[in-house]
């Protein structure tokens, strides 16, 4: 009885995103081809495209990776191999979990607070790659973190016994059997920073943008603002509009994750 | 090479027949007054032992007896673990290693380590002995790969993997694998080699091989080997110390250990009656 009630509750989620996809391919093929993709926002649907907001996309997407890459590995690098465990590394790390889940608006506030009006960015690409960099970090954090912690420790004490620092073991030995892992835990981090919108707007993201963004200091829109700009506007065309960039949108995050996968299981393979 | 190598072997041969090794002054390891806790509980009792060189030592005792934690203390493995603290000297050629200014990884490069489980690393044969070379800056490829191949050869594993060396060293059987573990070390050329029970996960027929290998490392090397294993202690090993409890209950020579303990703990454990 409990084998057809589990069966049900498992086929909900799957049978719900069947058909909002149906239904939202349905909307929208039609619409996508090159000229949707390389045509400027307009005020007329037809002649509209996505370029601005896709451009801005994957601006945010490179600029976010260069800086919650680095940062976040190292992060978790520290917090697993360098600090002692004593009361301030527990504290650290209960706040990083805490971080993780703070809603993503909180965040926008934070750097609409921080570096549009302190630091003066304005409403820039890169003013909301920091805001979600801060926003992924937790989640790259951890992910470096259980990563490292699954390298077993018999290859460390080789490392260690045959004369190497730790910095030499950290970078020989460690990172290249943890690579596979922390490479899942950005790229899926990375896959959730494509589709926030919220922080975005607060940061102050622009819904029409006449052109693509030049440098991390232009102002920028995203696929998922110009979708909801969109949806909100009452002619039926912005709504087949919104269709299309949604199954573009929901496409970069599904090849996203897919290579995540791709890595993860290469990873495992590894150590068996 | 060949040339040159065939002297410098005679004249050590002539000084060796001059000077027994064990009459030197400074005995290769001596360990004075050693206590170690982890946290609260202390593992060690104060012991006091010199190991000498070029002869098998082998530590013997029950589980949870301390010699594992000991012989970790020679190159300092504990160093990692947490709530360690340790106590008194630990002298290699008369230089106490936990002093402040031991360079740690100097160290551990004259002191080489096999452990219980082989541990190669995921990475080809050829890198996992080149790698305690190559982490010391030597780039000098035609060096590392003779090196590579001495090694191999010294633990009889190089006919074996001669043509696959880029094939993943976890790809190897585990008897294999434990050889070019021992290969790694002693591509580095230490002086002295510590093993964790490097059988103990072994079947007989490689364990046999490992036996063999170990009694023919000792012309060159200091070796201590902890054992749980109570014929392999009195086949290969020319001294002999019993632990119990964090203490050294006796220490002398493998032969008189074997057959004639001074202790009455010591002949109850060899003989079986606990431990």
């Amino acid at each position: 009885m409990f084998k057809f009630w589990g069966i049900f509750c498992t086929l909900i989620g799957v049978v719900l995103l069947v058909i909002f996809i149906g239904n939202i391919i349905i909307d929208g093929i039609s619409r996508i081809n090159w000229d949707f993709i390389i045509d400027l926002p307009s005020r007329k649907p037809e002649n509209s495209g996505i370029y601005t907001a896709l451009m801005g996309s994957i601006w945010i997407l490179l600029l976010t990776t260069v800086i919650a890459f680095p940062v976040g590995v190292a992060a978790g690098i520290y917090l697993e191999e360098y600090s002692k465990k004593n009361k301030l590394s527990g504290l650290l790390e209960i706040n990083i979990s805490n971080l993780a889940g703070v809603p993503s608006i909180i965040y926008g506030l934070l750097g609409l607070e921080v570096f549009v009006r302190i630091m003066g960015l304005g409403p820039s690409v890169l003013a909301g790659s920091l805001t979600l960099s801060l926003l992924i970090l937790p989640i790259v954090i951890v992910a470096t973190r259980e990563a490292i912690k699954a390298v077993p420790s018999s290859i460390k004490d080789a490392s260690y016994a045959l004369g190497a620092s730790k910095w030499q073991t950290i970078w020989h030995q460690i990172l290249p059997a943890s690579g596979g892992g922390i490479l899942t835990g950005v790229i899926l981090a990375l896959s959730r920073a494509v589709g926030e919108t919220a922080p975005l707007i607060v940061v102050g993201a622009l819904a029409y943008v006449p052109f693509a963004p030049q440098g991390p200091l232009d102002e920028f829109s995203v696929l998922p603002i110009q979708i909801f700009n969109w949806i909100s506007r009452p002619q039926a065309g912005f709504i087949e509009n919104a269709a299309a960039a949604i199954i573009i949108l929901l496409g970069i995050t599904f090849i996203m994750n897919g290579v995540a996968v791709y890595f993860r299981n290469k990873w495992q393979k590894k150590w068996k | 090479m060949e040339i040159t190598m065939k002297p410098s072997i005679k004249r050590m041969k002539t000084v060796e027949s001059v000077f027994d090794p064990s009459l030197k002054k400074v005995p290769k390891i001596d360990l004075q007054g050693v206590k170690v806790w982890y946290d609260d509980f202390m593992a060690i009792k104060g012991i006091d032992m010199t190991i000498k060189q070029n002869s098998i030592t082998a530590f013997i005792g029950p589980s949870g007896c301390g010699k594992s934690t000991f012989l970790r203390l020679i190159n300092r493995m504990n160093d990692y673990v947490d709530g360690f603290k340790m106590e008194g000297k630990i002298k290699i050629d008369g230089d106490n290693i936990y002093k402040k200014k031991v360079n740690v990884e100097e160290l551990r490069k004259k002191i080489g380590m096999v452990f219980q489980k082989p541990n190669p690393f995921p990475k080809s044969i050829f890198d996992n002995v080149a790698y305690g070379l190559k982490i010391q800056g030597i780039k000098d490829k035609q060096f590392i790969k003779e090196r590579v191949v001495s090694s191999l050869k010294q633990v009889a594993l190089w006919d074996e993997v001669k043509d696959d060396l880029k094939k993943s060293g976890m790809a190897l059987s585990g008897g294999q694998q434990q050889r070019l573990c021992i290969a790694r070390t002693l591509a580095v050329e230490p002086s002295i080699i510590l093993m964790d029970e490097p059988t103990s996960s072994l079947d007989p027929i490689s364990t046999a091989k490992i036996e063999d290998l170990i009694f023919q490392l000792k012309e060159k090397y200091t070796i201590v080997i902890v054992t749980h294993n109570m014929q392999q202690a009195s086949r290969i090993s020319d001294y002999t110390a019993f632990f119990y409890l964090g203490e050294l209950i006796e220490y002398d020579k493998t032969k008189t250990i074997f057959t004639n303990p001074e202790k009455k703990q010591t002949e109850n454990y060899i003989t079986g009656r606990f431990g």
